[in-house]
């Protein structure tokens, strides 16, 4: 159940960036994942047309997104979005992401 | 009515101080949160919540049934979708456990933390969500209250107005001219006007090719312009035609008994009219005293946390979120943060810093998908976007076809994302 597991994550994620300094804020995979809903579906379940992202292997989650990121790999919106996150984030994306079943 | 005054305002912020050292859930009884608006950022938050802690109760508040969404009306215009296709029913939140209402809300009481409800029966809470959407400002624009638009639409609600204008837009004659008036920033949806100009276009060309389509503009500028320039040009001819503010885009009054609209260069006359007035906050929010002068909800951006009341959050078109647009994808996105914020601060937490996203896909024509993209990070210039951008200029048609089928996908998601 994912209600279940999201809450203890979050708990420990919003702690540990309520400690850092504010500039140096930290955004826990959760609350970054979730923006990903709108265009890829529930917990990356998509409906429709673009392409799902639960259950992708964090090797193949890395290499999209770090070649989004670094213009390797072309398509439309996520050249534009994966600049705007680094490459720690986007490591946890990826973790994040494969162990949605 | 209640309204919040300075004195009650102060003794909340002080409650609120305090219910953060002690919380609520003293007695094991779950918080209570309460959502008012089902659209896209009240049906959000209010599933989200629910399932990031299925323990909260959750009451989302909306006086409609079904819920029909401005994203992709202007395909209805364009005859692309029908309104069956573009409304949503509330019963996957109920079946996620959300409590959901059909009401209005009257009033809000921040110190009894109480809503009373045109039910009659009040509804209490421990953490509020205000999503009203945006109310259309009549009177703003002399000649345009609302009487007139019964005869010129504004169709930026969608639902029946969308009907009226493309009925309009059907029994006019070949060759009459479609007038659009487009309003100043800030509003909702800005490449909203720009497409629906070009849905319009695409109904015209194949059934009525002698007509035009003429924008007034307050703006001298608009979201997506170069692109939607380049399509218009490609797809259409001259048949849009845009004025902006200072080259007599400005409309400084309407008139729907002779149907025309007034500029500095005179009147000018429309087969069609369709009237997008200035906006404000929905008026729930502005009664309850979350507004500024303005008429737009001040929040905090880690948590769309109101800066009038501790209790109260205000996502979507209502509240100033820096330098998102007021969209659907952004409410979405508003609706999260939120929910996350509250479930952390029910516990005494605070909340992380986020990072919002915003995605607005256009459709020039029906193969023809444009878009804008951007992620919203706080720093210290407030919620800006850290990257993003438009698609690029001058692309083959491929990739214009290759957004146009994103565009469905997106809308696929985020409403399943919304409704459930």
């Amino acid at each position: 159940m994912i209600a279940r597991t999201w809450m203890p994550a979050l708990m420990a994620l919003a702690g540990a960036a309520a400690a850092a300094m504010p500039s140096a804020a930290q955004t826990p995979p959760t609350s970054l994942a979730l923006s990903c809903a709108a265009c890829h579906g529930t917990d990356g379940k998509s409906p429709g047309s673009i392409p799902t992202l639960d259950g992708r292997s964090v090797k193949e989650m890395k290499e999209a997104l770090t070649g989004f990121k670094n213009g390797t790999r072309q398509s439309t919106v996520m050249n534009r979005m994966a600049k705007a996150y680094t490459d720690q984030e986007i490591a946890a994306l990826a973790e994040y992401f494969s162990k949605m079943k | 009515m209640n309204r919040i005054t300075r004195r009650s305002f102060t003794a909340m912020a002080g409650a609120a101080g305090a219910a953060l050292a002690m919380p609520n859930l003293a007695f094991g009884a779950a918080a209570r949160v309460a959502v008012v608006g089902g659209g896209f950022g009240g049906a959000t938050a209010a599933r989200y919540l629910k399932r990031l802690d299925k323990q909260l109760d959750v009451t989302l508040i909306e006086p409609s049934r079904k819920f029909v969404t401005c994203p992709f009306s202007n395909l209805v215009l364009g005859g692309l979708r029908d309104m069956n296709s573009i409304t949503h029913g509330y019963e996957g939140l109920a079946k996620g456990g959300v409590r959901v209402v059909h009401a209005t809300v009257q009033g809000v009481d921040p110190t009894a933390k109480r809503l009373s409800l045109s039910t009659g029966t009040p509804v209490n809470y421990d953490k509020l969500i205000l999503s009203p959407g945006m109310d259309l400002n009549f009177g703003a624009l002399p000649g345009y209250d609302r009487a007139a638009a019964d005869r010129l639409p504004h169709a930026w609600k969608a639902g029946s107005q969308t009907l009226l204008l493309k009925r309009q837009i059907e029994a006019m004659p070949n060759g009459g001219t479609v007038i659009m008036v487009c309003p100043d920033n800030p509003y909702r949806c800005p490449p909203g006007p720009y497409e629906r100009a070009s849905m319009i276009a695409h109904y015209l060309k194949s059934k009525k090719p002698k007509s035009k389509i003429l924008m007034f503009d307050a703006k001298e500028s608009f979201s997506k312009q170069g692109l939607f320039q380049e399509g218009w040009k490609e797809v259409y001819g001259n048949m849009i035609e845009w004025l902006p503010g200072k080259a007599g885009g400005k409309v400084l009054s309407v008139d729907a008994k002779a149907m025309t609209v007034k500029t500095e260069f005179g009147d000018h006359k429309g087969a069609v009219i369709n009237v997008i007035p200035p906006q404000r906050a929905g008026e729930i929010a502005r009664a309850a005293g979350f507004a500024n002068d303005a008429g737009w909800c001040p929040v905090e951006f880690d948590s769309f946390q109101s800066k009038m009341n501790p209790d109260v959050h205000v996502i979507g078109d209502a509240s100033i979120a820096g330098q998102m647009p007021k969209s659907g994808f952004s409410a979405n996105s508003q609706a999260k943060v939120a929910a996350i914020a509250i479930i952390l601060g029910l516990s005494g937490k605070k909340p992380p810093s986020p990072a919002l996203a915003n995605t607005c896909y256009s459709l020039v024509a029906p193969k023809y998908g444009i878009s804008v993209a951007n992620v919203y990070r706080v720093t210290d210039k407030g919620l800006v976007s850290v990257e993003g951008g438009v698609s690029p200029a001058g692309a083959p048609a491929a990739v214009r076809g290759r957004e146009a089928t994103y565009a469905e996908g997106w809308y696929a998601s985020i409403t399943q994302d919304m409704f459930g």
